[in-house]
């Protein structure tokens, strides 16, 4: 008799919980799949393709049915850490070398106006018309490279954005800080 | 003057340091050989150069123009030659060059023609366009421009107006001397800022160890017979804080997340500013030279009234510094930073040069772990928990120092002053500040490129639509004359011609349009010659910019190409040359 | 360039807070000194010795400096606090296992010199008396006076451990006598009739911790502790005995018994003090105080061990990165919408 108890209290329990959980898969159920809308968050969207599939979106969608994190350089070293913090996944060294910013130019003296590379910029870049000189707009430049190999005149170069007033960033403190400053504190001795 | 005076939480006592050079009346510095005047010496936009190398320009006039609002004018401080528009290295932690104009003085010191303006009559518009064009900025520290600071804020009614003479950081003199000397040209500045913001009252700030300063502004006061009140304040680093300065007069306390004071019914402006408002506004004369404090470790400490641009070296050099003097402090030891070589310009919100040397700022021991002892959110003014702070930015956890307000530190350094363990605190936070700001950047970037790219393969889905569209309705005319080869055809160009220019080029009529005209066909013979260069410098070298890799490298980089190849990203060489080749025609 | 700004900066080291916190101890020493004989200097020793062994290998073994660490003073403070709780003549031993473990596992185990979680010292206590309660509750008779040569014999298991030794602390007695009386007992003429309590809590034990109290507010005058963990524990231990005691002043001793007994006052000013393993914010070091207070009260007269400082304050250790989330100050500007 307290066996069939046991037995009814339990399957109740199951019932009850099972049915709340139905509801609640209904009730909160969401829409699309938030884990490529974090990892996309992470990815650069340079849309370079160098991971091998034709965009950011795709390769976060990659990611998560099992794909390695370590396909991207532009995210760098930094972006594979973000991705298996998210993840819980292995950090791995990037399957590429790391490289630094970078805007392309075209030089304007050689272009064709051939509109090639128009076409293979993912995010509209570059202005220009057939047969007239095009030009990047480098504040909107993700240095995807991918206009690179369409050119027929090998015009387009690729520049690593330098440091300006504008973009320097106070570096991280280190421990050991009297070397450097005496070496350039050297010509203060000399003028004072 | 009697008054209920608040107190700010926090705050320190370094030693003082500044009876060394307060005793001695401002002196006029030299004329250099050289002028070196950074266009962007303000908060705001970067003035653009309006003159060029081998221009002559007149004292005060103008070489950089104001850019938007927010951005000061820059002037010539003396007449000469402008020897080049130019990257020089400018006061900023960084050490990095900006674009600075090089003027060598001619030595006449000819002022070009001033116009006062009469602030009174004139429209508030006009006055603020004035200053603008006078180059006020703030010459407390920020260099925020004077006039962006002179409207009171929507639906808040101006209460205070507080002007800043507390100079609260040791060593710094430049304020107090100024104070001393020409007090009644400051109350008459304090006046037109009066005028313009209609403040319910004046209050001027003074620490209460410039007994002199203090005396001197209240007989200016008096004498001009002006409502202002002449506050002594408690000597407290850093009570000069425009934020810790309204709270210590007003008892109002400015959340760091309110970008103007002005919200809160408060506006701060260092005497500094005043008096250079009054000399920009009764004189014409734009801001062309400040008063600094040159100390430290030299042998005759003083104030000087000094030109903008000046190398600080030179300036250094009127103090003459000990031998030992091994750099030069911008600013106050306790928010001044090293500047990289003597060359580096005075700029207008260069209050103090300080011969560095290692028996007055002791070499920094090595930092130890932090022992959680609280020091420093005792003396924290905004009475954030720095040892939080400094944890999570040193972890790199830049959400969690968000969340523990770290925008709210002003980086007095009173937390690394205190620290036992010698933390550099004042730089986690800088270091964490900046690396969010990029992240913010980069994030922003980011999200502009994803939407640029999803609208790219919207128009592409649609161009393709469209143009299918159009074929068909085509084809269906074309079908009824012709055979259906005519549409087949349209079809395979369709297929790998990807834009609309390709297509609506009449390809019948071409050739015919080839043959007759032989300019065009020479200029298909250079984009030919072009292409065959680039081929050739293609398979020389792989490439441009693969050229020193090793193996490791170049193995990776074709694999990412063969990735590329297999997302049908990009198309193999040969195929995508082609198109390029028949398109001219 | 790299040299952050400061570049003022004030005289305060690692080292100058530890070696104040240990002279803040001396009076404390003094008088225990007295009551108990010259052991508990040979006890200071040995930890202090022991303290700097396991520190300079474990500095060893992770790579650290040993000028800068071997030389701030921490080790030496968390050797003096054990050698202070360890009974007086327990032997040498027992003081040194305590204190490496202190130092090895309770302290570089966890990441060195300020990321401690728990108080190294306590830890060292609890676990001792764990691992050999008998030992650990062996405290010197008041009326037993030895010279130093029979206490290093003692200390250093020369001599037999004799039946003198295995005298009770005050508070241990009352607990006894608590939980033997079973109603018929009265606290009153207990401490009036028995020797042992002294003029208020057991002779000689009153002097000890106002020998701390006393080195605790010159540690609080220095700005070296603040006032709201001491204020706090008292404060909560006294309300707590208080009102036990006017509930029942026979079965229940007075605050002053308590506050002046075991390890109160240490514990108030120096152990519930420690930075690094309590809480940082004001509110934070305010409940902080009040608990270790409160359960070293709780622990010391319903529980099993004779005294419940070390426990009380490693309970509230545990606690501390909660108190201190849920006690974060409201910053400058902020304080209306907090």
């Amino acid at each position: 008799m307290d066996i069939l108890l046991a037995i009814a209290i339990m399957a109740l329990g199951a019932v009850v919980l099972g049915a709340a959980l139905g509801f609640a898969a209904i009730k909160f159920k969401v829409e699309g799949d938030p884990l490529v809308e974090k990892i996309e968050a992470i990815l650069p969207q340079t849309q370079c393709g160098q991971c091998g599939f034709p965009g950011c979106k795709p390769y976060a969608e990659a990611i998560v049915n099992g794909e390695e994190i370590n396909k991207c350089p532009p995210g760098g070293t930094e972006g594979v850490q973000r991705l298996a913090d998210l993840l819980g996944r292995e950090v791995k060294p990037l399957d590429a070398e790391e490289k630094p910013k970078s805007v392309a130019i075209i030089d304007e003296n050689t272009c064709i106006g051939c509109t090639l590379c128009i076409q293979a910029c993912p995010v509209d870049a570059i202005v220009g018309a057939a047969k007239q000189m095009h030009t990047i707009i480098g504040q909107q430049c993700t240095g995807c490279e991918l206009c690179l190999p369409p050119c027929p005149v090998e015009c387009i170069h690729m520049e690593v954005i330098q440091e300006t007033i504008d973009n320097w960033k106070w570096k991280y403190p280190v421990v050991e800080m009297r070397v450097e400053t005496t070496d350039k504190a050297a010509p203060m001795k000399e003028a004072a | 003057m009697l008054m209920n005076l608040f107190k700010f939480k926090g705050g320190v006592k370094p030693p003082s340091n500044k009876l060394q050079s307060n005793h001695l009346p401002i002196a006029q510095a030299p004329m250099p050989s050289r002028l070196v005047v950074p266009l962007h010496q303000s908060i705001g936009g970067t003035p653009q150069p309006i003159v060029a190398a081998g221009d002559h320009v007149l004292k005060g006039q103008k070489i950089g123009e104001a850019d938007g609002w927010i951005s000061a004018a820059v002037h010539a401080p003396t007449s000469g030659t402008v020897l080049e528009v130019a990257m020089h290295v400018r006061p900023h932690p960084s050490g990095l060059d900006s674009l600075c104009v090089v003027i060598e003085p001619d030595g006449k010191d000819e002022w070009i023609t001033r116009t006062p303006i009469d602030h009174k009559a004139a429209a508030p518009a006009d006055v603020f366009h004035h200053l603008q064009q006078c180059g006020i900025v703030g010459l407390g520290g920020a260099g925020f421009p004077a006039h962006g600071k002179l409207t009171p804020s929507k639906g808040v009614a101006m209460d205070e107006l507080i002007i800043n003479g507390a100079e609260c950081e040791p060593f710094i003199t430049c304020d107090d001397l100024l104070m001393r000397e020409r007090a009644d040209e400051v109350v008459r500045g304090i006046a037109v800022f009066r005028d313009l913001l209609q403040p319910k009252r004046v209050l001027i700030g003074i620490e209460d160890n410039k007994p002199e300063a203090i005396a001197a502004m209240q007989a200016a006061v008096d004498a001009q017979n002006e409502p202002f009140s002449v506050v002594a304040v408690p000597t407290l680093y850093p009570a000069g804080g425009a934020k810790q300065l309204i709270r210590v007069l007003t008892g109002k306390e400015v959340p760091g997340s309110m970008r103007s004071t002005a919200d809160m019914g408060v506006q701060v402006f260092n005497v500094g500013t005043a008096y250079s408002a009054w000399r920009a506004v009764a004189h014409g004369e734009p801001l062309i030279s400040r008063i600094l404090t040159i100390t430290g470790n030299v042998h005759a400490p003083r104030n000087y009234e000094v030109l903008i641009g000046t190398p600080m070296g030179e300036l250094l050099a009127l103090a003459q510094p000990h031998p030992d003097t091994d750099g030069i402090l911008m600013g106050g030891p306790m928010m001044g930073f090293l500047v990289p070589n003597p060359q580096v310009p005075v700029v207008k919100t260069t209050n103090c040069l300080i011969a560095h040397d290692d028996r007055l700022f002791p070499p920094k021991a090595p930092e130890m772990p932090c022992i959680r002892c609280g020091s420093c959110a005792q003396v924290c003014p905004h009475e954030l928990q720095p040892f939080e702070m400094y944890w999570f930015s040193r972890a790199k956890n830049f959400g969690k120092t968000q969340e523990y307000n770290i925008f709210d530190c002003i980086e007095c350094g009173c937390c690394s002053y205190v620290c036992p363990s010698r933390i550099p605190l004042v730089q986690y936070f800088r270091f964490a500040k900046s690396e969010i700001w990029a992240r913010e950047r980069e994030k922003n970037a980011a999200d502009a490129a994803k939407s640029r790219f999803e609208f790219k393969q919207v128009r592409e889905e649609r161009e393709k639509a469209e143009k299918a569209e159009k074929l068909a309705k085509a084809a269906a005319a074309q079908a009824a004359k012709k055979a259906a080869e005519a549409a087949a055809a349209a079809n395979t160009e369709n297929a790998t011609a990807p834009t609309a220019e390709t297509v609506t080029t009449p390809a019948v009529a071409d050739p015919a349009a080839a043959a007759v005209n032989p300019e065009k066909e020479a200029k298909r013979a250079t984009i030919e010659a072009a292409m065959a260069r680039a081929k050739a410098q293609r398979e020389a070298v792989q490439p441009k910019n693969t050229e020193s890799l090793t193996p490791e490298q170049q193995k990776a980089a074709a694999e990412i190409e063969a990735r590329r190849v297999a997302a049908h990203l990009i198309e193999p060489e040969p195929v995508a040359s082609a198109p390029a080749s028949e398109k001219p025609e | 360039m790299f040299a952050p700004a400061p570049f003022l900066l004030k005289d305060v080291s690692v080292s100058q807070v530890m070696i104040q916190v240990c002279v803040a101890l001396i009076p404390g020493i003094a008088a225990y000194a007295s009551l108990v004989g010259p052991a508990i200097l040979v006890q200071i020793v040995v930890a202090t010795l022991s303290a700097l062994l396991a520190e300079a290998a474990m500095l060893k073994l992770r790579g650290k400096s040993m000028a800068m660490f071997l030389t701030d003073g921490s080790a030496i403070v968390t050797a003096w606090l054990i050698a202070l709780t360890f009974p007086p003549l327990a032997p040498w031993w027992l003081v040194a296992t305590g204190t490496v473990f202190a130092i090895i596992v309770a302290k570089h185990l966890y990441g060195g010199l300020g990321q401690n979680p728990f108080n190294p010292a306590m830890v060292a206590f609890a676990v001792c008396i764990v691992a050999f309660p008998a030992l650990m509750s062996q405290w010197p008779s008041v009326g037993l006076q030895l010279g130093l040569i029979e206490q290093m014999n003692i200390i250093l298991g020369w001599a037999p451990r004799v039946d003198a030794l295995s005298g009770a602390t005050p508070l241990d007695a009352m607990k006894t006598a608590l939980k033997l009386g079973e109603g018929g007992f009265d606290v009153t003429a207990l401490l009036a009739n028995q020797d042992i309590y002294g003029n208020f809590a057991g002779r000689g034990w009153e002097w000890v911790a106002s020998g701390y109290l006393l080195g605790g507010l010159w540690l609080w005058q220095r700005k070296l502790i603040t006032w709201h963990v001491p204020v706090s524990f008292i404060a909560s231990m006294s309300v707590l005995s208080g009102a036990l005691w006017l509930y029942s002043p026979s079965q229940f001793a007075s605050p002053l018994f308590h506050l002046l007994s075991g390890g109160a006052m240490l514990g108030a000013f120096f152990i519930a003090t420690d930075p690094v393993s309590g809480c940082t914010t004001p509110r934070g070091k305010l409940i902080f105080g009040a608990g270790a207070g409160l359960l070293a009260y709780i622990i010391r007269v319903f529980g099993g061990y004779p005294d419940g400082v070390a426990f009380a304050v490693l309970l509230m250790n545990l606690s501390a990165p909660l108190i201190d989330l849920l006690t974060q100050p409201p910053v400058f500007g902020m304080k209306d919408k907090a």
